[in-house]
């Protein structure tokens, strides 16, 4: 029972994994760019969650409605104004920019809230169960699966079903027809940059609601993330949620060994996926 | 106009006036027991060790393409090599310091078989994955004390010379030939045979493997040798330290942060950059310090700026303008002004 119950503790985990994967899932299907500072950005965004609780006093739930907008507008504002010019054939500007930019983010955020860890609280959300026949569970690991599944449906609604969508997927096949066809490439990116970080936004305060965050945290959850979506396979969403989970459920099972193994045993899983099928899981494009 | 007039040499007057100052400036590094305080000492040791991790880093990511951000990896290995070898190996530190670099190796080679499966910035990451991997299971050994570290045992600390002043000499003799054979190595090897291979493959990878060199056997043993050298600089910086916690010894910000800055601002690609990218880095460090937090955004902002305005970093702009290379890795035409002509 203790394993069942680890089992779900940890698919349910997965789903906070795979919104931290999403964003980087999806900016690097539309624009093949990989953004080191993607964890430090989830991190900003449980930082404006606690500024945007703590200053109107809203529940951290309801604060997405402002951190969500806000962090997509970052997200716009740093693609058009920085990393569209790291993008070429060339590997290194975006790795290096953006290794730069996660520097700045980290000690920016050490300078105006501190070292201390800090979390969102919401004290009837955070402490509420649910009965699951033999098992309990927490509902707000619920509320995050259920959101996490939410939000990558959306994402593949917007992807396939959407004229937003068909741009990305027409600047991702071929940057320099899809120019011809009209579509302005660095407006495309600046609109995938800001939907990935509306993402990471959501991701951020459900990070914050669950576990304490400090400034120096956001490198684990771009580990965290990446695993997700090399599990998972390159490009297929849905894949990356598959990633999460078994990342969630390495961890868990790893803790329920021994407590010190719990971060160690999900790298160890996510090396064993590379080692067998370095592909991933359900794969939809190649690297 | 004949053939004759005409001679390839890889050499050039400021390549050899380069040679004889840097001669002049390692005898005057070489001595500095003998005219610097203690403080200047740790100091330039610290440099020292610095600049062999830049050259290292700049030879994977300037020249084999290979992107880590995980060095780290091989830094915290090559400490805690140093303590586990000489605290239950009994091994006398100098010798611990030559074994750390050769398990480094060793280790890194099964590294490399995984990682090297992930592609361009995945790789990166997948570096990163390797060091947490490190760092947590090293926190996992209670003999090496766990979590919060150990200190290195006084009695070792004293069988590396007699004398306080004696073991700060061989100490920082240790550091300044460590940089000293990172440089020659990475100028040894680039001038090779497999260096010119490297260099193929950096500026045309489907060329590269078109003309019959093995991409991936090339940049395995780049990685490899670098893992091995990191190691022992690793081992060096904590001989120094003579304290060693998974924290410090696993540090992005300390081992590749820092050192991937350098390398950029300094010149990403080239041997000098990394020289100059360490002097830079030392100067700002020692006038800026005292900002903490504001100096690292300041670092980031800068190596951003030099990424996007001049990627070939500060020793391009003078190579731009002046045509200067210090250490001749390429060939050039001479014509030879003979008396007939004149």
């Amino acid at each position: 029972m203790e394993w069942l119950n680890a089992l779900v503790q940890g698919t349910l985990l997965g789903g906070l994994y795979a919104l931290f994967a999403a964003g980087l899932s999806l900016i690097f299907g539309v624009m093949r760019l990989v953004n080191i500072a993607h964890g430090d950005l989830i991190v900003l965004a449980a930082y404006l969650g606690l500024t945007v609780t703590s200053a109107i006093g809203l529940h951290p739930v309801v604060a997405m409605v402002l951190v969500v907008p806000a962090m997509a507008m970052i997200g716009y504002a740093l693609q058009r104004g920085l990393l569209n010019q790291t993008l070429g054939d060339d590997l290194l500007p975006p790795l290096l920019v953006t290794f730069g930019l996660s520097v700045i983010l980290q000690n920016g955020l050490l300078e105006v809230y501190s070292a201390d860890p800090q979390k969102l609280s919401a004290p009837v959300l955070e402490t509420a169960s649910l009965p699951l026949g033999p098992i309990t569970v927490g509902v707000l690991p619920v509320l995050t699966f259920a959101i996490a599944v939410a939000v990558i449906w959306g994402l593949q609604w917007t992807f396939y079903k959407t004229a937003l969508g068909r741009a990305f997927r027409a600047v991702s096949d071929n940057q320099d027809i899809a120019q011809l066809m009209g579509l302005n490439k660095r407006h495309i990116f600046g609109l995938a940059m800001a939907l990935a970080l509306a993402v990471t936004a959501v991701a951020g305060i459900l990070l914050g609601l669950r576990t304490s965050f400090d400034p120096a945290s956001g490198g684990g959850r771009l580990i965290f993330g990446f695993e997700a979506v090399i599990i998972g396979g390159l490009g297929n969403l849905w894949g990356t949620l598959a990633g999460g989970v078994i990342l969630g459920v390495a961890q868990t099972i790893g803790a329920k060994i021994d407590p010190g193994w719990q971060v160690l045993s999900g790298h160890i899983a996510f090396l064993v996926i590379l080692a067998i099928r370095p592909q991933g899981l359900f794969p939809r494009m190649s690297g | 106009m004949n053939l004759s007039d005409y001679t390839v040499t890889r050499t050039s007057p400021a390549a050899r006036a380069a040679a004889a100052l840097g001669a002049i400036v390692l005898i005057a590094l070489i001595a500095a027991p003998w005219w610097a305080g203690r403080a200047d000492m740790r100091l330039m040791s610290e440099l020292f060790l610095y600049l062999a991790l830049a050259s290292l880093w700049n030879l994977m990511a300037g020249y084999a393409g290979l992107v880590s951000v995980g060095q780290q990896a091989y830094v915290g290995f090559g400490g805690y090599m140093l303590f586990a070898l000489t605290i239950f190996g009994g091994l006398h530190p100098i010798a611990a310091i030559v074994v750390a670099g050769l398990l480094g190796a060793l280790i890194a080679i099964p590294a490399a078989v995984l990682i090297f499966r992930l592609r361009g910035a995945y790789f990166a990451i997948g570096t990163w994955v390797v060091a947490e991997v490190f760092r947590l299971s090293f926190a996992q050994v209670s003999a090496l004390g766990g979590g919060s570290g150990s200190s290195l045992p006084v009695g070792i600390v004293k069988s590396l010379a007699s004398g306080r002043s004696a073991r700060e000499s061989l100490s920082y003799w240790l550091a300044l030939g460590s940089a000293v054979l990172v440089i020659a190595a990475v100028y040894l090897f680039l001038r090779s045979r497999r260096g010119l291979a490297l260099t193929a493959i950096r500026d045309n990878e489907l060329a590269a493997g078109s003309l019959g060199i093995d991409i991936w056997r090339t940049k395995f043993a780049v990685y490899v040798v670098t893992a091995a050298l990191t190691s022992l600089a690793g081992a060096l910086i904590f001989l120094q330290k003579l304290r060693i916690s998974p924290d410090a010894a696993f540090s992005v910000n300390d081992w590749t942060a820092f050192v991937i800055f350098i390398v950029v601002i300094g010149g990403i690609g080239t041997i000098e950059g990394p020289i100059i990218g360490t002097l830079i880095f030392f100067l700002l460090r020692e006038t800026l310090a005292d900002l903490g937090t504001i100096y690292l955004m300041v670092l980031g902002v800068v190596a951003i700026v030099v990424m996007l305005k001049a990627p070939k970093g500060v020793w391009g702009l003078i190579r731009a303008r002046f045509d200067l290379q210090l250490f001749p890795l390429g060939y050039r035409v001479v014509r030879h002004i003979s008396k007939k002509d004149t």
